[in-house]
C-alpha cells in the first residue's frame, strides 16, 4: 500500500530544501514530493509541525552477533537502531568469527534481512583476524555485501600494511575507515591523559596517540591518492590535522561521536565506568575544536560508536572495564536538545551530518536525500516534545549509558524504513 | 537549639561557699592527704577540680596532684549525644595505683559519664579508692551512682538542663536552670 | 570541630578544618599506645573488614592494631582469602563481606577508584588504604601528623616530594593534604614521572634534585615501584640513583633542621643511602608509629558514635 506524508516540514540538505511538502511512497521509493498530495488510495501519515529528514544513517555501530550475542544481536541492536531514527547502520567486523570472509558478511546480512527492521551495511575488516598482519579478500567481501573496510578497535599499527589497504581498496572502490590509535602511546592508558588523569590516578591515553596515526594516514593517502575515513575524531590537533589535508585537496572525511561533543574527562571523577571509552573524552579545548569543526565542514558525520557491553561488565573497578558506550537510542535527542534546539548548528546541517553526508561516504546511492526516485527512507523529528533518558527501557540489550537520567527536548518520532513505518513514539 | 533561662540558682557567693564546705568535708574524711589525687573530668570538672585543690593547700598545706580525664572514648551513650565528641587528652602524669582519688565532675545526671570515667581510670592502673565529688546534682540517675560529696541537689525535669558557668571559661561564676524554646 | 563524613575515600574530599580534627583526634589516642592497657572500648561491638586486595603488611597491620585498640573485632581478608581468585567480582565480594554485618570496610585496591566504586553500593563506611595510582590518605594524614610533631606547624614549610610521583597515592594524597595545610610543595624526579602538568595542582616541579631541596624543611623520598614503571620510565636503577637519590651531599642543600621521610619500604641505597635512613633526622620510623594513632582517629571519627544518632 501506498504511504502519503502530509504537512510535514521537508528538509534536504541535498537540494537545500526547507519547506512544507507531502510526500507520496510506493514499493519503497519516493513517487512523489510537492504541496497538498492527495491520494485516496494511500495510507496517510499526518505530520504538522514535525521536520521530515532523510533517514539517518550511523555509519559506526557494533552489533557484536555473531559471537558476543549476549551484549546484542543483530535484532536488538538494530531494534535500538530504529527506535533512535536511523534507517541505515554500518556494523563493524569485530565480531567472533571477525568479519574477514565472505561467510560472516553473507551471515550478517541474511540476519539482518529477516530480522533487521533498518538496513545493515557490514564494515569488513582491513586485515584477516584484525590482526594487522594479512590484508582481506577486498574485492571478493565487496562482492558479498561489504561497503568499507576497518580493523575498528584494532588499529593497523604496520604503516606498510595500511598502505598495501589503502592501494587495495583503491582499485576496489572501496574505502577504510581508520581507527586512528598508536597503541604503544595508548600503552595501559583508560582515559585521557592531562590534569583529570593525574587527580584520578588513572592511566592516561595522550592525544598524540591518536595524532600521529592520523598524521601518517593523511601522508599515506596524499602519497597513494586513496580515499580515508577517519572514525570517532577526538583531538584539536586530529581537527587541524584534517582540516590542513582537506585543504590539500587529500580524499579525507571524518566523523565524530555525540560524546566526544557533550563530554570531556572531567566528567569521569565518579570513576563511572560508562565514561570509558575509546578515544577516551578529551579536554575542553578539544570539545570546543571539534564543535568548530562540525560548523566549518572539517568533521562531515556524526556517528554513535555504539559499543554495547554487559552490567556485569561494566560494573567493575574502572581499570578492568571494557571501553566504550552504546549510543544509537540516544545520539538524535541529545544532538537535537544540545546543539540544534540551543541554536549552535543549523537544522539543515544537523541533517546533512546525520544523513546526506554519511551516505555519500560510504557510497549508498538513493539514500541520504528526499527526492523523487529515492528511497523512501525517512526519520521524522519532534523539536518540541520533552523526555528523560532511561537506560531501562532501552531495545537495546545493553546499559552503558553515561546519559541515563538526561532530560532531553527534541526526539525522532517515526521512522520510515522502504516506505514502511518502523518506529513510531506515542505522543 | 534556643534556650531561655529559667532561673537563677547560684551567684558566685554561694558557689564559693559551697566548695569551701566540700573541701571541709574532704579534708575531715581523708585523714592521708598525701595519698589523695584528683582527676577532673573534662571540661568543668578540671576547673572544679583546681579549685578545691586550690582550696586544700590554702587550709592544709598539702600539694594534692591534679589529673585531666578525657571520658569519652568510654560511653555507651554516644546515641544521646546530639553531636559528635571531639575526643581530648587524657592527661594524668602520676601513676594512679594504690591512690585515692577524688573523682570530680560538675553535673551528675544518668551516671553514665562516671561510669565511663571509672572504666577509663581502671585502664590505668588499680587505684585503692574512688571517691566522687559532684557540683550539682540533677537527679534522674540511670546506674546505681552516688556521690560522696555534692555541692547541691537541684531535681529538675528531663526537659530542663543545668549549666554551671565558671569564671575560667564564661567570665561568671553561677549556675542556671535553662529550657529549650520549643519552636513552632 | 565535628567531622561529617561517611567515608574516608581521598583526602581531596576533606577539609582543612577536617584534616586538623583528624590530627587533634590522634593527638589524644597516642596516648593509649603507650599505657599499659592499650585498648579503650569506644567501638566495642564494631566489626571492621580489612580487606587488602593487594599486598601489603604494614597498612593492613597498622589498621588491624588501630582497630583492636579501639576494641572493635576486626577481620582480614586478602586476594588469596577472599574468592577475588576464583573469579568473583569485588561487588560480590564486598556485598557478601557486608551480609555479615561489617560496620566498616577498610580497602586496598590495585585499580584506582575502586573504593569510590565500592561506596556506591555499600552501605558500610568505607576506608581507602590505598587504591592503585589515586590515594592512600591514612599515609598523607600520618606523615602531615608526623610533620606537625617536628616543625608544630604547617604554613610556610618547604615540603621536597621525590621520585615517581605519577603513580604514586602517597605523593598525590600528600600533595592534597600539604597544600590544603599551606605548606609550599616542590617535586622531583625524572619527567616521564612526574609530568609537568601536575602543576596544576599549585605545586613547582624541578628536574634538577639539588635544586628542589635547597632551603627544604621536609625531603619526602617515594619508593620505586618497579611494579608499576612502563618501560624506559627512567634508563636505569644506576642512572636513577645518580639523579633522584638522596645523599648527604644533596641534603647540606636543605635547611640544617631537616626531616627525611619515606613511606616505606625503603629500597635502601636508592631512594636514599642506609645511613641517612637511621639517621636523626630521619623520622621513618616515626612516621610507623604515628599511623597507628592517626588510623585511631580515623576509625573513631567515622564510627563512633554517628551511627545511631543518625536514627534518632
Amino acid at each position: 500500500m501506498k504511504l502519503l506524508i502530509k504537512n510535514g516540514r521537508v528538509i534536504d540538505p541535498a537540494s537545500g530544501k526547507d519547506e512544507i511538502l507531502d510526500i507520496l511512497i510506493d514499493k519503497g521509493k519516493i513517487i512523489d514530493l510537492k504541496p497538498l498530495i492527495k491520494d485516496d488510495n494511500a495510507h496517510t501519515l499526518d505530520v504538522p509541525g514535525r521536520v521530515v529528514a532523510p533517514g539517518f544513517i550511523d555509519m559506526h555501530v557494533h552489533l557484536r552477533e555473531p559471537g558476543q550475542e549476549y551484549k546484542e544481536t543483530i535484532r536488538t541492536g538494530t531494534q535500538a537502531a530504529a527506535r533512535g531514527g536511523f534507517t541505515s547502520i554500518a556494523c563493524m567486523p569485530n565480531t567472533s568469527p571477525v568479519n574477514d570472509s565472505r561467510g560472516v558478511t553473507e551471515f550478517i546480512l541474511n540476519e539482518a534481512s529477516k530480522k533487521a527492521p533498518v538496513n545493515v551495511f557490514p564494515i569488513a575488516a582491513v586485515t584477516r583476524g584484525l590482526q594487522g598482519e594479512e590484508i582481506t579478500d577486498m574485492v571478493d567481501l565487496i562482492d558479498a555485501g561489504a561497503i568499507a573496510f576497518s580493523d575498528d578497535g584494532q588499529p593497523v599499527s604496520n604503516s606498510q600494511i595500511m598502505r598495501r589497504a589503502m592501494e587495495y581498496a583503491k582499485i576496489s572502490r572501496s574505502l577504510i575507515i581508520d581507527h586512528c590509535e598508536d597503541k604503544e602511546l595508548s600503552a595501559d592508558g583508560v582515559m585521557h591523559e592531562g590534569h583529570y588523569s593525574n587527580i584520578l590516578g588513572l592511566n592516561g591515553i595522550p592525544s598524540p596517540s591518536e595524532e600521529v596515526m592520523i598524521a601518517r594516514d593523511i601522508l599515506l593517502a596524499e602519497y597513494l591518492e586513496a580515499r580515508i575515513h577517519i572514525a570517532h575524531i577526538s583531538t584539536k590537533r586530529s581537527v587541524s590535522l584534517v582540516k590542513a589535508a582537506k585543504k590539500r585537496k587529500i580524499r579525507i572525511t571524518a566523523e565524530v561521536t555525540p560524546h566526544h561533543i557533550l563530554l570531556t574527562d572531567k566528567n569521569l571523577q565518579t570513576y563511572d565506568t560508562n565514561f570509558k571509552m575509546k578515544p577516551p573524552l578529551r579536554g575542553e579545548k578539544d570539545k570546543k575544536a571539534i564543535l568548530a569543526a562540525v560548523l566549518d565542514g572539517t568533521i562531515d558525520a556524526f556517528a554513535t560508536d555504539h559499543a554495547p557491553h554487559t552490567p556485569d561488565e561494566k560494573e567493575v573497578e574502572f581499570d578492568y572495564a571494557p571501553f566504550g558506550i552504546i549510543g544509537l537510542e540516544t545520539a538524535v535527542p541529545l544532538l537535537l536538545d544540545k546543539l540544534v534546539n540551543p541554536g549552535l548548528i543549523s537544522l539543515q546541517r544537523f541533517v546533512e551530518m546525520m544523513s546526506l553526508n554519511p551516505a555519500t561516504i560510504l557510497g549508498l546511492k538513493n539514500k541520504g536525500r528526499i527526492d523523487i526516485g529515492t528511497d523512501a527512507d525517512l526519520t521524522v523529528l519532534n523539536l518540541s516534545a520533552s523526555y528523560t533518558i532511561d537506560s531501562s527501557n532501552f531495545f537495546s540489550k545493553s546499559r552503558n549509558t553515561p546519559f541515563n537520567g538526561w532530560a532531553v527536548k527534541g526526539i525522532p518520532e517515526i521512522t520510515i524504513v522502504s516506505g514502511k513505518i518502523v518506529h513510531k513514539v506515542k505522543i | 537549639m534556643d534556650v531561655k533561662i529559667k532561673a537563677r540558682i547560684m551567684d558566685a557567693k554561694k558557689i564559693k561557699r559551697v566548695f569551701q564546705r566540700i573541701t571541709t568535708e574532704i579534708i575531715e574524711r581523708n585523714r592521708n592527704l598525701n595519698q589523695l589525687v584528683i582527676v577532673g573530668i573534662r571540661t568543668r570538672g578540671v576547673h572544679i577540680a583546681r579549685r578545691i585543690q586550690k582550696l586544700i593547700k590554702n587550709l592544709e598545706d598539702e600539694d594534692v596532684p591534679l589529673g585531666i580525664l578525657d571520658a569519652t572514648l568510654y560511653r555507651d551513650d554516644f546515641s544521646d549525644l546530639n553531636k559528635q565528641h571531639i575526643i581530648k587528652k587524657t592527661e594524668i602524669g602520676f601513676d594512679i595505683s594504690d591512690k585515692d582519688i577524688l573523682l570530680v565532675d560538675d553535673v551528675i545526671f544518668t551516671g553514665r559519664t562516671i561510669r565511663a570515667a571509672m572504666d577509663s581510670l581502671f585502664d590505668l592502673g588499680r587505684p585503692r579508692s574512688i571517691q566522687l565529688l559532684v557540683f550539682i546534682d540533677r537527679g534522674h540517675r540511670e546506674l546505681p551512682i552516688q556521690a560522696d560529696y555534692t555541692g547541691k541537689f537541684l531535681p529538675t525535669s528531663r526537659r530542663e538542663n543545668v549549666k554551671v558557668r565558671l569564671k575560667e571559661l564564661d567570665n561568671i561564676d553561677e549556675v542556671l536552670i535553662t529550657e529549650p524554646i520549643e519552636i513552632q | 570541630m565535628p567531622f561529617f563524613h561517611k567515608h574516608l575515600l581521598g583526602i581531596q574530599d576533606l577539609s582543612k578544618k577536617d584534616i586538623l580534627t583528624i590530627l587533634e583526634t590522634a593527638e589524644s589516642m597516642e596516648g593509649i599506645s603507650t599505657r599499659d592497657v592499650k585498648k579503650v572500648p569506644v567501638l566495642r561491638g564494631k566489626t571492621i573488614i580489612n580487606l587488602f586486595l593487594e599486598p601489603s603488611t604494614r597498612t593492613s597491620s597498622s589498621f588491624e592494631l588501630a582497630a583492636k585498640r579501639l576494641s572493635a573485632d576486626i577481620i582480614n581478608f586478602n586476594r588469596q582469602a577472599s574468592s577475588v581468585l576464583k573469579g568473583e567480582s569485588l561487588r560480590d565480594t564486598v556485598e557478601n563481606l557486608e551480609a555479615m554485618y561489617a560496620d566498616a570496610i577498610i580497602i586496598r585496591h590495585t585499580a584506582a577508584g575502586a573504593p569510590h566504586y565500592v561506596s556506591t553500593f555499600c552501605r558500610s563506611h568505607i576506608i581507602n588504604a590505598g587504591d592503585g595510582a589515586h590515594e592512600h590518605p591514612t599515609q598523607a594524614l600520618l606523615d602531615a601528623y608526623t610533620i606537625k610533631q617536628k616543625k608544630k606547624k604547617f604554613e610556610g614549610l618547604k615540603v621536597v616530594i621525590v621520585g615517581d610521583i605519577l603513580h604514586s597515592r602517597v605523593a598525590r594524597s600528600n600533595i592534597l593534604c600539604l597544600h590544603k595545610l599551606g605548606t609550599h610543595i616542590i617535586l622531583s624526579g625524572p619527567p616521564a614521572l612526574v609530568p609537568e602538568s601536575l602543576e596544576k595542582f599549585k605545586v613547582e616541579v624541578n628536574y634538577d634534585m639539588d635544586r628542589a631541596v635547597e632551603d627544604a624543611d621536609v625531603i619526602m623520598m617515594l619508593r620505586i615501584q618497579k611494579e608499576r614503571q612502563q618501560k624506559n620510565s627512567y634508563p636505569s636503577i644506576r642512572e636513577y640513583r645518580f639523579l633522584y637519590s638522596l645523599t648527604e651531599k644533596k641534603l647540606k642543600k636543605a635547611k640544617k633542621k631537616v626531616i627525611i621521610m619515606h613511606p616505606g619500604p625503603v629500597n635502601k641505597g636508592v631512594e636514599l643511602t642506609s645511613d641517612l635512613a637511621s639517621s636523626d633526622r630521619s623520622v621513618i620510623l616515626k612516621q610507623v608509629e604515628n599511623g597507628v594513632s592517626v588510623r585511631m582517629a580515623v576509625l573513631y571519627l567515622l564510627l563512633g558514635g554517628k551511627e545511631r544518632e543518625a536514627t534518632d
